[in-house]
């Protein structure tokens, strides 16, 4: 089985959200990169289909040279490859598009993502990419299983869970659940010094369009300071004829 | 050319997001200066969404049991092509962000998710969203012909504005599913947090499993949905669907109840799209407090049962 995993790279949840030039840059001055917390549950599930079922695990990012760190970072993680697609992201359709190239190219059947990424939140690459492959797609897993190209799925619904079942090949845009946090794997000393040498391609994009653009960013209005009150009725004073909300 | 509204529905109910899509739809289709077009896929009664202004709408009934992506995606794309759509506006529920992406590849279609307001202008075309786990807005313009807009959930809300409507039954035709469905379980019987106006939350703080008795206590005396911090989850004290915040369950509730939660960066993440936040911590330097409307420094086992006992005389006044 060849597994793709992609992976973005996004400010760490600490980060200072700021912007510049404007308001039409998001500022990347002070801002730590991660991989994307959504895409270490598929990275992390793609490991143990490595380990226990025989696959190759290949990651792979929509971005510019200031991304390697973090595509080393899945390599130290375990994954056999990196492919950076040498083009800045710029909207969803885009980077599906590139990575479209990328599936079609590396012949995977088996290709993961994160839910959403921790910056802007999309929740689209995934799904706009097994509709441009014509995979089969399931969105918000909670549970994968893969037995030859048979494929059993838990996702999750509005209030519960479903169980599908589905072929390779597929994409799959996971979430907790698809592994458990506490199994998350982190990189360690070996790992980061194997991943060193490991290869890591820099592919040029195909220079698919966007067909969204930012015109300008706004922070949101300032909050005012919590109301403390010392006693329940208070509260449901403020949160009846203040807030309205009960 | 009309802008068609993808009304979801589980089980032959609408969804509290659905009469919030054809709200933002009505608003969009006058602004527009065309009209406005619901979508139904073996959805509820037609005329709940009558009272939200859907004139004209579409039923289409199959055999479908649940949502299939693919299925309902070459639905959508069947309507708007028959219809002249040029704008579609799904909904933000886990399988309104499920088909979105899928509309937008069939339709060629720009798409913007996470929308949280109307159109600052339609020529061009952009509106707001919320990004970076609500720390920030981006004004898209979406640039194509054809456009899909996700609106978000609870943010511009559902507005009543009863019209006179009807349906047109809409033969639709399936593709190969790909995937099936196998069985769904839901709780029954509890607000889910999805759903849920208010959202009563608990933490470490509360020190053990044996504790969330008050805590569904309040949340049945609000009518809300009950909920955990990340630890508590990982410890098994509560089960991971109840987890919210980064990784976890998203909120985005009218009223959200903290309830011996320090407030981490990650968890302030997932919940902050509430709009009313209500914290109460033994410790006043708690984080939470500077992301709070309200709070209380107190012991979550002396002033819940309080809060218990007088929002239960308040009800019942």
């Amino acid at each position: 089985m060849k597994i793709l995993v992609c992976i973005s790279h996004v400010p760490d949840t600490t980060s200072k959200i700021n912007f510049t030039d404007n308001n039409t840059e998001f500022d990347t001055n002070g801002v730590q990169y991660v991989i994307n917390p959504y895409d270490e549950f598929s990275l992390t599930r793609a490991m143990w289909f490595k380990e226990k079922q025989g696959a190759s695990v290949t990651v792979v990012n929509v971005g510019g040279a200031s991304t390697e760190p973090t595509l080393r970072k899945a390599l130290a993680i375990g994954a056999d490859n990196a492919i950076r697609v040498n083009v800045a992201p710029t909207d969803g359709l885009m980077v599906a598009k590139e990575l479209a190239e990328v599936v079609k190219n590396g012949g995977y059947d088996l290709v993961l993502a994160g839910k959403e990424s921790a910056d802007y939140n999309g929740q689209m690459v995934p799904g706009m990419l097994a509709s441009l492959l014509g995979f089969n797609f399931v969105n918000a897993c909670v549970g994968l299983e893969i037995d030859g190209t048979a494929v059993s799925l838990s996702r999750e619904v509005d209030g519960g869970e479903e169980k599908v079942s589905s072929v390779l090949p597929i994409v799959v845009a996971g979430q907790k659940g698809m592994v458990e946090e506490k199994d998350l794997r982190i990189p360690n000393m070996r790992g980061i010094m194997m991943a060193r040498k490991k290869p890591l391609s820099v592919v040029e994009a195909t220079g698919a369009n966007a067909s969204t653009s930012t015109k300008n960013f706004e922070k949101p209005v300032e909050k005012g300071a919590v109301k403390l009150v010392d006693n329940v009725d208070a509260l449901i004073d403020l949160l009846h004829n203040e807030a309205k909300v009960i | 050319m009309s802008v068609l509204v993808f009304a979801d529905s589980s089980e032959g109910k609408f969804k509290k997001t659905a009469f919030e899509v054809v709200s933002y739809g009505k608003k969009v289709a006058e602004n527009l200066g065309s009209d406005m077009l619901v979508l139904t896929i073996n959805g509820g009664d037609a005329s709940e969404l009558y009272a939200y202004g859907a004139e004209k709408v579409i039923e289409v009934k199959n055999d479908l049991a649940s949502f299939n992506a693919k299925a309902y995606a070459s639905v959508i794309k069947q309507v708007a092509e028959a219809k002249a759509v040029n704008t579609v506006i799904i909904d933000s529920s886990i399988d309104g962000f499920t088909v979105a992406p899928l509309v937008a590849v069939a339709l060629e279609a720009g798409y913007a998710s996470n929308v949280v307001a109307l159109p600052s202008s339609t020529t061009p075309f952009v509106v707001k969203r919320k990004a970076f786990s609500n720390k920030g807005f981006n004004n898209t313009e979406i640039s194509t012909e054809n456009k899909v807009v996700g609106v978000a959930k609870n943010s511009y809300g559902a507005h009543e504005n009863a019209v006179n409507g009807s349906i047109e039954n809409f033969d639709a035709t399936l593709p190969e599913l790909g995937v099936k469905s196998e069985n769904i379980s839901k709780a029954t019987g509890v607000v889910t947090i999805a759903d849920a106006d208010i959202v009563v939350s608990a933490g470490r703080g509360m020190k053990g499993p044996e504790n969330w008795g008050m805590i569904e206590e309040l949340a049945g005396v609000l009518g809300a949905a009950t909920a955990c911090s990340k630890p508590v989850s990982d410890l098994g004290w509560r089960p991971h669907g109840e987890h919210v915040g980064q990784t976890g369950k998203p909120v985005a509730s009218n009223l959200y109840i903290a309830i011996g939660i320090s407030g981490a960066i990650q968890h302030l993440a997932g919940i902050n799209a509430s709009k009313v936040k209500v914290v109460i911590n033994t410790d006043p330097e708690a984080p939470f407090f500077k992301a709070a409307d309200y709070g209380i420094v107190g012991d979550a086992f002396e002033v819940v049962p309080q809060l218990i006992e007088k929002l239960k005389a308040f009800k019942q006044a």
